[in-house]
């Protein structure tokens, strides 16, 4: 374990007018750990998770990231080509919406491989191993690798969508409600197979999910939202177990058994 | 060498904030220590707040108040201010625990739910599949389940993977959470032997055991929870 954060939020807040979309946020995320940001619709997290991938521009705040040559930079201090560069490389992004993240009219090898080429990689022969290589880790059969993703199920979709992510090996991953409008056995696939990368790539992931089974089975710790605010942090299991905060007790108590 | 677990003043009571926020006292000024080599056993009937102490020495419930005191990594560290990082950190070398009941992880075979925890300190998988593997044998969970994912094995087989993946690892503090509740005769004696192993292994061991001869198996203390009532403390 390195005694540095990857990423550090410090009061964090993004008004829209009158109306708050998060405010006075702050945490620090260390490499190999996932946060859970949990809570309803309308709770905050999209707005967050935005705020934190430089996706939107926060009305106050600091949000400072770990190059990898070390050093901390304040994300909206950089450059515009560098925020891009670091999000293509370094960073990955899962929209709950493969659409948003994928290209649908190019193969899915093409999907994969032009994160590559976003790094400089020039040669055909191995941006197609590459590529047919991390379909394979994503469970998607090597005679799909021309398909576009057009003609993939949902699963499959999402499932291309984590590939193109992690083909850089980036060092962290925004999530988007990523099981969002899936089958549960299609969820539960997907969950493990998220499961496994991230303990094998030892990545930092913040995941925006409402849905707290899945943030109980792939984040070590929860931040939970309402109307803007964190209303309480801290272990997954602990907050899930023994909730402190009213708001925290009700979202708990309201899951279903099956 | 320090003691390895040492609590004190420990109180803990849940608020139900869905309730109108009424206050449910469990324990308050729980004190004890379990030093290397030994067994202790948290007693008294059920609701007196056996599970809560053993769950709050885990970080897995708050405390209101008082010290949680565990040695890692040669250092003391107080487990009811420590931060969620140091909480997995210690979890991860310091502090093992079986649950009564396993959290089952879909498709992932019971060899490596019991594996886990041994990769997750450092060892190679190889290695850790070849340990589970030899602790399953000895619990007797059949061969062929061991490719399974738990979730469709019985309440005994269940509790044996969760007992493995407990007794996989060599943390100096061991919290077992009645590990023998569904287990047979033959087993619960497989259990028994591998608790007076980690025993004579020098592990602190606190424990939850209602049947009575595990318990004058393995106790070498018996901590009378009914003690820390919260309604005796106050008198």
């Amino acid at each position: 374990m390195t005694d540095q954060a990857l990423l550090s939020a410090r009061s964090l807040s993004k008004h829209y007018g009158n109306r708050i979309g998060c405010t006075d946020i702050s945490f620090d995320l260390w490499p190999g750990e996932v946060l859970a940001v949990v809570g309803e619709s309308g709770s905050g997290k999209t707005t967050l998770l935005n705020c934190l991938s430089t996706r939107l521009l926060p009305t106050s705040g600091v949000v400072s990231y770990r190059m990898r040559d070390g050093a901390f930079r304040d994300l909206y201090r950089m450059s515009e080509a560098e925020r891009r560069f670091l999000m293509r490389t370094d960073w990955g992004f899962v929209h709950q919406n493969p659409a948003d993240g994928l290209r649908m009219t190019v193969s899915a090898g093409a999907n994969v491989g032009e994160r590559l080429m976003a790094l400089g990689e020039r040669h055909y022969g191995n941006i197609r191993a590459s590529a047919t290589d991390w379909l394979g880790r994503v469970e998607i059969a090597h005679d799909r690798v021309d398909d576009e993703p057009r003609a993939f199920s949902g699963g499959m979709r999402q499932r291309l969508q984590i590939a193109r992510n992690l083909v850089t090996g980036p060092r962290l991953v925004f999530m988007d409600e990523p099981t969002g409008g899936l089958d549960v056995s299609v969820q539960a696939r997907l969950l493990d197979l998220l499961r496994g990368l991230v303990q094998e790539m030892e990545l930092a992931a913040i995941v925006v999910t409402h849905d707290l089974a899945v943030a109980r089975l792939l984040s070590h710790r929860i931040m939970v939202m309402k109307e803007g605010r964190a209303v309480e942090s801290g272990l997954t299991d602990r907050v899930l177990d023994d909730p402190q905060a009213p708001y925290t007790q009700l979202l708990v108590s309201s899951i279903l058994q099956v | 060498m320090a003691t390895p677990l040492v609590v004190s003043e420990l109180s803990k009571s849940f608020t139900m904030h869905l309730q109108g926020g009424i206050r449910l006292g469990v324990v308050k000024d729980v004190a004890f220590s379990v030093r290397a080599g030994e067994c202790a056993v948290l007693g008294g009937p059920s609701g007196a707040g056996k599970s809560s102490i053993l769950k709050m020495v885990y970080g897995n419930y708050c405390a209101d108040q008082g010290q949680i005191i565990v040695s890692h990594r040669g250092k003391l560290i107080d487990l009811v201010t420590a931060d969620p990082r140091t909480i997995m950190a210690v979890r991860q070398e310091t502090i093992g625990y079986v649950s009564q009941f396993l959290r089952v992880v879909p498709r992932v075979s019971a060899l490596d739910v019991v594996a886990e925890p041994l990769v997750e300190t450092g060892a190679a998988l190889e290695v850790a599949r070849a340990r589970a593997a030899e602790l399953l044998s000895r619990l007797n969970l059949p061969e062929r389940l061991w490719g399974l994912p738990p979730a469709t094995f019985s309440g005994g087989e269940q509790q044996r993977v969760n007992d493995a993946r407990g007794f996989i690892t060599a943390h100096p503090v061991l919290l077992l959470d009645e590990p023998t509740a569904s287990l047979d005769r033959t087993n619960g004696r497989v259990v028994i032997d591998m608790i007076l192993e980690k025993k004579q292994g020098g592990t602190a061991l606190l424990g939850i055991f209602h049947d009575q001869e595990v318990r004058e198996a393995v106790a070498d203390t018996v901590i009378d929870v009914t003690a820390f009532a919260p309604e005796k403390a106050a008198a």
